[in-house]
């Protein structure tokens, strides 16, 4: 009789949010893969209905206390957008810098605290932080410099409150800013050691042929804007976003998987696709030690998410110390006036974990009247699933405490967003009783 | 007035919280998720320089998103994030009560409901096919509540999110058997003691800050614009009041009813005070 078997991971660890794994063997045949998002839905995209527009940036960051700045980013640009707005270069450049400071933060966090145990075989980072303190408290400081450029910016580093629809509340301090330049130089030396150290750890052997999706920017390394781009040569204004990826629901999950079309393929977003239609972007010594950890050969191995996100999170640093030594807090408005008219718009930013779409329908009075989200982990879901089919024959062997390991590793490579997967997710749109189609204009 | 929130220096090796059935001598700690952001867990892994000493002085027995260990219960202590949505967690949380000493709520979502409770004034069976696909899926509440109305609470730690120096202030006291104790007045004697201009005052816009309890540090006036209540309603809130300076500079009632139904809709007092608000607006204005 051919053997049963099953794998399961009842409650997935030091990843954001709860979620499950459970795998079904028949011999050597997978015949079931689930990965289980069991997260209580939150039905944000059906509550921002009828809120102030002014409130979307503050309510929006509850969706996700790890990449707040990400859902604001996304929602102001898209908001913006659905009223004719224009703004000044200096916001901008100060919403650059903002993000900058939230990929140092969620960047360092995932690779420190939940990712790098995983590789020096420990169960959390404070037993790693007893046998490679330096590791730990470089990290942690890298961290801080993160928090504290988004304290400076946004008021606090969870939750920021200083961000606008056109712009920001208070005008960020300059001299506060270029306090931070002495931890940034620290940063820009320390760092490079660390990864050189993470470097020659050892990484899992596991390729797959990912259709790789990001924004893409002729002149910089995207975060705000940019045209969303594949790695099979697709260029499409963020406006066509929904004619070329539609999302569906699938019985196990409270997250839907978004997927390519026509075809439903799956796709990967996040640091490994950043960096592999971007990396000519990146900044001068982000893109030094990229050719000297990771070569000039394209990543087919997700487990070096950890390295590309280190060598992000010097792009970062190096992006921010630039736009501190040339900002100056007078000179421009730090809000732009919101006009009253209705109107729709849709954007998409870079979150730490990859493409955030948001798209907004605003009425006469200044209220939301629709209002789509779709995160970085719900498109990634199809493809860590996929991922999994393919790992799991060759776990065959292996014990189960082995097997599961290596499936719960596999998929904290992708630093997924449980919580922000969850609680949007549609495919159709209800509205006055009738149905619309995906992807149909406003 | 409370004088500000000292950090905590020391945690004491040597508790008399009883370390039960433990291999080591530290108090052990769970940490828990309902439906929430993340945020305030985060709060715990956001005290920088005080992380290691807190590790040092309990053992963390259970804390999905920090750590892979799970040592089983009893606790001493456990700590809640998050509101109860489902009926699945309504359960949940009531084995959580059973296996903790000591439970404490953190946040909004545990303390209040959370920016999600905002279903609680909608139809959730509207909610869901707005949002999903196939909603037969889904197995949800019709409201979002917090912890306290499922189960005893030892302590509360308000904040959307909450301030990481308060929930250590709050560990550090329990360590030691000791009442936690956190300033209740409004976040207006914050402002003042930064020397902030009033934003309600003198430009006119309305400010949860008078009936909001003090912990953020009054950032949001700092900032140049309204609180927005994420610490929840101070002690002995005088809604009536607020509601009655606010109509004195000609604030719509919708206005002032959205201010109240944010991240603390569903606190009782916000709760009341916005309901009473379209109450009186029906009263006054039939439709």
């Amino acid at each position: 009789m051919t053997e049963v078997r099953k794998f399961s991971v009842g409650a997935l660890t030091r990843v954001e949010g709860e979620g499950a794994l459970e795998i079904h063997l028949r011999g050597s045949q997978v015949e079931r893969i689930e990965l289980r998002i069991y997260e209580p839905p939150r039905f944000f995209e059906a509550l921002l209905r009828g809120r102030d527009l002014r409130e979307v940036p503050d309510i929006v960051a509850r969706i996700c206390g790890i990449c707040p700045v990400a859902y604001q980013m996304s929602a102001c640009q898209a908001l913006e957008k659905a009223l004719g707005m224009t703004l000044p270069p200096e916001i901008s450049h100060l919403r650059r810098l903002l993000y900058c400071g939230e990929w140092i933060e969620s960047h360092t966090l995932h690779m420190i605290m939940l990712h790098a145990p995983d590789f020096l075989g420990f169960e959390n980072s404070l037993e790693m932080a007893r046998k490679h303190p330096d590791l730990f408290d470089s990290g942690l400081r890298i961290r801080k410099l993160g928090n504290d450029l988004l304290t400076i910016l946004g008021g606090r580093a969870i939750h920021p409150i200083n961000i606008a629809v056109g712009g920001f509340y208070r005008t960020p301090s300059a001299e506060r800013l270029r306090g931070l330049l002495h931890e940034i130089v620290w940063a820009k030396t320390k760092l490079p050691e660390l990864l050189r150290q993470m470097a020659d750890w050892n990484f899992p052997q596991f390729e797959q042929d990912y259709q790789f999706v990001s924004l893409h920017e002729p002149h910089e390394y995207p975060l705000n804007t940019g045209c969303v781009a594949a790695s099979d040569g697709l260029s499409i204004p963020i406006e066509d976003y929904e004619q070329h990826f539609r999302e569906v629901h699938q019985p196990h999950s409270t997250a839907l998987q978004s997927l390519r079309l026509p075809s439903l393929t799956t796709y990967l977003v996040g640091p490994l696709a950043r960096f592999q239609l971007c990396r000519s972007q990146l900044t001068p010594a982000a893109a030094s030690l990229a050719n000297q950890l990771l070569g000039s050969v394209p990543l087919r191995n997700n487990a070096f998410s950890l390295l590309v996100r280190g060598i992000e999170v010097l792009f970062a640093i190096e992006t921010a110390e630039t736009l501190i030594r040339c900002y100056r807090d007078h000179g421009f408005p730090c809000r732009v006036e919101i006009p009253r008219r209705s109107g729709w718009g849709c954007h998409a930013t870079e979150a730490p974990r990859g493409l955030l779409y948001h798209r907004y329908e605003v009425d006469e009075q200044g209220q939301i009247s629709t209002a789509t989200i779709i995160p970085p982990t719900s498109q990634n879901q199809a493809q860590i699933e996929s991922d999994l089919r393919a790992l799991v024959p060759s776990l065959l062997s292996a014990s189960d405490a082995e097997a599961t390991r290596a499936c719960e590793n596999l998929i904290r490579h992708y630093d997924p967003c449980i919580s922000c997967a969850t609680h949007f997710l549609r495919v159709r749109w209800r509205q006055n009783g009738t149905l619309r189609r995906e992807g149909e204009p406003v | 007035m409370s004088p500000p929130i000292p950090a905590p220096d020391v945690f004491p090796n040597k508790s008399p919280v009883p370390a039960e059935q433990s291999g080591s001598n530290r108090p052990k700690l769970g940490v828990y998720k309902f439906a929430s952001c993340d945020g305030c867990q985060l709060a715990l892994l956001s005290v920088e320089n005080h992380l290691r000493q807190l590790a040092d002085s309990v053992e963390i027995c259970y804390f999905l998103e920090a750590s892979s260990r799970i040592v089983p219960g009893p606790y001493d202590i456990g700590i809640v994030e998050g509101s109860v949505t489902t009926a699945h967690d309504a359960e949940r949380i009531r084995g959580i009560r059973r296996d903790c000493r000591y439970l404490i709520a953190i946040g909004a979502c545990a303390t209040a409901g959370g920016i999600q409770a905002l279903r609680n004034w909608a139809n959730v069976e509207e909610y869901l096919s707005y949002v999903y696909a196939e909603p037969q899926y889904i197995d949800t509440l019709a409201t979002s509540t917090a912890i306290s109305e499922h189960v005893p609470v030892d302590f509360e730690l308000r904040g959307c999110p909450i301030e990481p120096q308060q929930l250590l202030r709050v560990i550090s006291d329990l360590l030691v058997d000791r009442q936690p104790r956190l300033a209740r007045h409004s976040v207006c004697v914050e402002c003042k003691l930064r020397q902030n201009v009033c934003v309600a005052v003198a430009r006119g816009i309305p400010c949860l800050g008078p009936i909001t309890q003090a912990g953020c540090g009054a950032i949001c006036p700092s900032f140049d614009r309204e609180c927005f209540g994420c610490f929840g309603p101070q002690e002995n809130i005088n809604a009536a009041s607020w509601i009655g300076h606010c109509r004195s500079t000609d604030h719509a009632t919708s206005r002032l009813v959205q201010l109240l139904r944010n991240v603390n809709s569903y606190d009782s007092h916000f709760r009341e005070a916005g309901d009473g608000l379209i109450a009186k607006s029906i009263s006054v204005e039939p439709s």
